[in-house]
């Protein structure tokens, strides 16, 4: 129990102290997270618009599919994404194996599937109130889907802030295709895996607390974008 | 409560000269099925663009659905509909403006409304248009509040400025001053004779007989998805011929 209580005590002095190999592990972690998001906001942001308006064969299996991947399970996409990315892979060539980019393949991997998802169904329930008006203004495809993205945004900031809570606390994927290797892929849960398996309790504790922090200010973010919403749209 | 702008005759006029050739409907057995249900059944009616039409009939009389036929919201299970002779093409369409009976605004400003509106087509003097729509809907002093917080009126007001930002030919309107107050109906009414003046065509859906008397320059009646009664407006209030327009007229209940 006094050890326990001591590991708590240092961690609260790393993240006080500003750890360097703290902060080096957080900077890579937001790093990766980030960009996967971004990538995969790229991708799914107006693939999720094109599904929710438009229609044309096969759909209805890209909408099942894309429900069915939200709850892809991390270590699979981190061994699809090795087996690609490795010398006998297809892409081995590329040499991205235990690389952050190799990271940052498997996690827009992991949530594209989750924004393509939430977004359908938000961009679907808007254009619900505004397929008429656009149809009868005759308002071309792309505009409608600029449309309803942007008049939908406060709650797309939800659905991406979910995907970067999905990305950045996942760890079975991360550790496959990035190896966990010191000052170059080893990221907040891959550490916090490692520094618990040594019984190094108070790096393992101190990323926790960060991660934990990181969680918190996510969910404080997504309800504060929801009352935005509520005072911009008065939907 | 802002007061309903008056416009000038030459600005009158030259929204006339704009708007010179209406454009006339005709419909040829017409008839419309949801499911197993027919809606409309039989439908032949021409309507000229030198009167303003009011729909007219009970509750799923097929009213609303017409106006979407028409407008080619709906595509027709049979029949044939045309505007100057030619089917309903995009083209068409983009002559035409409809205000539904509860106005979809976007999420945005009165202002970024009207501007979406003139954002999809090419159109000069985007500003100035801009703030006459404003002015003409008399929503200047709100056009930076969010849309989806005006009053009902206001909210109607703005659906049917952004509709005619556009400069239809053809202007439909389904139950437009449904649950607002008199004063908002009679800024919406003053709108619509003013666009009507301009040689827009106009085809109004109502319930309400006295709008119907004070606007309509000839009646269509329908009654269970047929077209009972086609007539100027003052006969049919004065001697409607058909027994549904007698009873509907006379209040009696309808089914």
């Amino acid at each position: 129990m006094q050890d326990f209580a001591q590991s708590f005590v240092l961690a609260g002095t790393l993240v006080l102290d500003a750890d360097p190999a703290l902060v080096q592990i957080v900077g890579l972690s937001l790093r990766v997270t980030a960009t996967a998001l971004l990538v995969s906001a790229l991708i799914g942001l107006p693939l999720g618009a094109v599904l929710a308006i438009a229609r044309f064969p096969g759909r209805g299996i890209l909408v099942v599919l894309s429900n069915a991947l939200m709850g892809l399970p991390p270590v699979v996409v981190g061994l699809c994404v090795y087996m690609m990315l490795s010398n006998a892979g297809p892409f081995g060539v590329l040499k991205l194996l235990y690389t952050p980019t190799a990271m940052i393949i498997a996690q827009s991997i992991l949530i594209t599937p989750i924004i393509i998802a939430l977004t359908r169904q938000v961009i679907a329930d808007l254009n619900e109130d505004y397929a008429d008006t656009f149809r009868s203004m005759v308002v071309p495809v792309h505009t409608a889907i600029a449309t309803l993205l942007w008049d939908a945004r406060f709650s797309l900031m939800t659905v991406l802030l979910a995907g970067f809570g999905r990305a950045i606390a996942e760890v079975g994927a991360v550790m496959i295709v990035g190896g966990n290797i010191n000052h170059v892929t080893r990221v907040m849960t891959t550490a916090i895996a490692l520094e618990t398996s040594k019984g190094e309790l108070a790096l393992a504790l101190a990323l926790g607390m960060v991660l934990l922090l990181i969680a918190l200010a996510v969910n404080a973010t997504a309800s504060l974008l929801k009352s935005v919403e509520g005072r911009f749209a008065h939907a | 409560m802002p007061s309903v702008v008056s416009f000038p005759a030459a600005h009158e006029e030259a929204l006339r000269h704009k708007h010179a050739s209406p454009m006339a409907l005709r419909v040829r057995h017409l008839a419309y099925q949801a499911g197993p249900t027919p809606i409309l059944s039989g439908i032949d009616l021409d309507l000229t663009t030198d009167a303003l039409t009011v729909l007219m009939g009970p509750n799923g009389a097929g009213k609303s659905v017409f106006l979407r036929l028409i407008h080619g919201l709906l595509q027709p299970t049979v029949g044939e509909i045309t505007w100057d002779g030619q089917t309903l093409t995009k083209a068409i369409r983009k002559q035409q403006a409809l205000v539904f009976q509860k106005p979809t605004l976007l999420r945005r400003s009165v202002r970024a409304n009207l501007q979406f509106a003139l954002g999809l087509r090419s159109l000069a003097n985007r500003k100035e248009r801009l703030e006459q729509a404003l002015e003409e809907a008399s929503l200047t002093d709100l056009a930076s509040r969010p849309a989806r917080v005006l009053s009902g009126g206001e909210q109607q007001r703005l659906a049917l400025a952004r509709a005619l930002i556009l400069e239809p030919k053809v202007l439909l309107l389904d139950e437009p001053t449904t649950n607002l107050d008199p004063a908002s109906v009679l800024m919406i009414e003053q709108i619509v004779r003013r666009v009507r003046r301009q040689g827009v065509k106009v085809i109004l859906v109502t319930h309400d007989q006295h709008q119907a008397k004070r606007l309509g320059e000839e009646v269509v009646f329908l009654h269970k998805g047929h077209v009972s009664e086609h007539t100027p407006a003052t006969d049919f209030f004065s001697n409607p011929k058909s027994d549904a327009a007698r009873a509907y007229l006379g209040g009696e209940i309808l089914v």
